[in-house]
């Protein structure tokens, strides 16, 4: 038997031209061939595949939106409506689940805290934001501004901190645990590996025992045993001792994240900025920090969105975060039984602010990947 | 602050008595393990120095001790007339006069081309941007990139990125270069073009101690020669002398083996 001759006319050395792929191994008919249609059995979990799916998202659908009850007075209303969502629920309360107990007329304060949030954090996290070296002194105010507008005084009425509630206890422990360990991890994360002894122990000793022990520990430590450490009649708010809590329980986990980038650089970087006759904070600054820091990108955003979540163990120690909310609507009589909205409907509000987190920081390691080879 | 005319007449043929590096009775131990052993070295302003022997004879270590990236613990150091000692000061001092160049250049990645030549000179020497970019065009150009002064270092090819690095080092405006193993970790094609930068910036005058196995570039453009085996130096002489008539068994032992293809 001789082999076929082949189509392919052959070319003097070194004068082969670049030719296209053989038809239908390369593009989406390529892809669809290679990946879903490859055997039989592949062609038919590929058909029961698209059914299941096909299936699912009708029900989800019908579920959610076409049989859902967005009016009704009780649960009993609902049903007689619609077989779907009773997200009249949600609806009646939805002012508890954004502010608490804060009051009707102020609010207005939190809701233009939130739309401030925006240009103070778009120099931040976008390089290429327009007037961008004049929008970070609004940056570096917005934590002075933000808490005026949120507690009053100044001119403003006063809200006491148990009045927070909702989402907005929610964003209150998020951002300001975000802002304020991501230095102290930093400084906790350099203060681990510096040669001066004493400040090794204490990083390390720090970082050792509050990751060692649970969060709530730590609540529970913040909103009683701190009382009895403190000189009698000094009583602080407890907000801002579980703020604290917050911000040092996730430092210790970003410290790590941090030590994981600073340590995955070569000695040589340290070697060429001594060389160079750069000081220990100009190289940290200049060359190890942006560095470590772009590395630790996945680590970092991991512990912002577990602390972000983890907010919502301080329903534990009794502040009424979101599902502290939830609670109150599902004890109501008129609503009992209505937990499916209600805890998606949260898990919705969860899940958005974290994807957003997620996606941004995938398009910040993309953007700092321009030098890489 | 020194500028491109400061440095040029330190490099005049008039201060060629003036003594840029003087190392006594100097010693090293990593541990236990003695790499340095009484070392005695005295180098001249404009004197270029090749520094050669088998791996593990302690040339690069002793280099790093130049500028400190390594630390001795007996005898003494000199730079320029300041002595290493642990003062923080000096050391950043030293450091801002003395180049060097590494076997894997150390150029910083997330820095252009152009940043990784200015940030030394702004952050050290203090110098408005302006002015450092106008210099670091200069020293780009004189290593034959300035078209890639955009770039990041991970665009460029290796032989590229070490011109580069020594175009970094001289954007500080050095008054001694240290070389270590330069080419070392290049493609062989790419050896040709450090090399020539590197015999460029000898004929400039520079004072240069080089490590390195490239044993033509040696008689080209060293006034000496150092052999050194287990941490000792061997023998110093000038390249005619060293190459063609070496005095100790170990020089000439070292010799055959590289040379011999």
């Amino acid at each position: 038997m001789s082999l076929p001759a082949t189509a392919t006319p052959t070319y003097p050395p070194g004068q082969h031209p670049d030719l296209p792929p053989p038809p239908g191994t390369a593009g989406v008919i390529g892809w669809l061939r290679a990946n879903l249609f490859s055997s039989v059995f592949n062609t038919a979990l590929t058909l029961v595949s698209v059914w299941l799916i096909y299936e699912f998202v009708t029900a989800a659908i019908d579920w959610f939106v076409l049989e859902a009850v967005w009016e009704a007075g009780s649960r009993v209303d609902c049903r007689e409506q619609g077989d779907g969502a009773c997200w009249a629920v949600i609806a009646i309360r939805l002012d508890q689940f954004v502010y608490g107990f804060y009051p009707a007329d102020q609010r207005w304060r939190p809701v233009l805290t939130f739309v401030l949030l925006f240009p103070a954090l778009a120099p931040v996290l976008f390089d290429r934001t327009p007037y961008r070296s004049q929008l970070l002194w609004f940056s570096l105010a917005y934590p002075a501004v933000g808490a005026w507008l949120i507690y009053g005084g100044l001119g403003l009425p006063v809200v006491d901190t148990d009045a927070y509630g909702g989402f907005l206890l929610t964003m209150i422990l998020g951002v300001t645990g975000i802002v304020a360990s991501l230095p102290l991890g930093i400084l906790l994360a350099l203060g681990r590996q510096s040669r001066l002894l004493a400040i090794r122990v204490l990083c390390v000793t720090f970082i050792e025992v509050v990751r060692g022990v649970p969060l709530i520990t730590l609540l529970f430590i913040a909103s009683t045993m701190l009382n009895y450490f403190l000189p009698p009649g000094t009583n602080f708010d407890l907000l801002i001792r579980v703020l604290i809590m917050v911000t040092l329980f996730a430092a210790a986990y970003l410290a790590e994240a941090v030590r994981g980038g600073l340590q995955a650089l070569s000695r040589g970087q340290y070697e060429a900025a001594d060389s160079l006759g750069l000081s220990y904070w100009k190289t940290t600054w200049l060359i190890t920090l942006p560095q470590a820091l772009k590395i630790a990108i996945p680590g970092m955003v991991n512990v912002f969105i577990g602390l972000y979540k983890d907010s919502t163990l301080v329903v534990i120690i009794g502040l009424l975060d979101p599902l502290g909310v939830a609670r109150a609507v599902l004890a109501d009589a008129k609503w009992n039984g209505l937990s499916n909205e209600t805890y998606l409907f949260i898990a919705l509000f969860f899940f958005l602010s974290c994807f957003a987190m997620s996606r941004y920081s995938l398009w910040l390691e993309g953007r700092l990947s321009v030098g890489d080879r | 602050m020194a500028t491109i005319e400061d440095t040029e007449r330190i490099r005049s043929a008039a201060d060629t008595s003036r003594v840029m590096v003087e190392i006594r009775a100097m010693h090293k131990w990593f541990g236990a393990f003695h790499v340095l052993k009484n070392i005695d070295l005295r180098v001249t302003a404009g004197e270029r120095i090749v520094i050669c022997g088998p791996s593990g004879s302690g040339k690069s270590t002793l280099i790093r001790c130049i500028n400190r990236l390594e630390v001795h613990q007996q005898g003494t150091i000199e730079v320029d007339g300041i002595e290493l000692t642990r003062d923080v000061k000096n050391i950043e001092q030293i450091r801002s006069e003395v180049g060097m160049v590494f076997q894997h250049f150390n150029l910083f990645p997330h820095l252009t081309v152009l940043e990784n030549c200015t940030l030394g000179p702004m952050w050290v020497r203090k110098m408005p941007k302006g002015e450092a970019e106008e210099i670091a065009q200069r020293y780009l150009e004189r290593v034959q990139i300035p078209e890639q002064a955009d770039k990041y270092p991970g665009q460029l090819s290796g032989g590229q990125q070490q011109r580069v690095a020594i175009a970094r080092s001289l954007c500080m405006q050095p008054k001694i270069m240290l070389f270590d193993e330069p080419t070392s970790a290049l493609d062989p094609e790419m050896i040709k073009e450090v090399l020539d930068t590197m015999l460029e910036l000898a004929e400039t005058g520079m004072t240069m101690l080089v490590v390195t196995h490239e044993m033509g570039f040696a008689r080209r453009a060293a006034d000496r020669v150092i052999f050194m085996d287990g941490g000792e130096i061997i023998e110093k002489n000038a390249p005619e002398p060293f190459f063609n008539d070496p005095r100790n068994e170990r020089t000439k032992l070292f010799l055959s083996q590289i040379l011999s293809h």
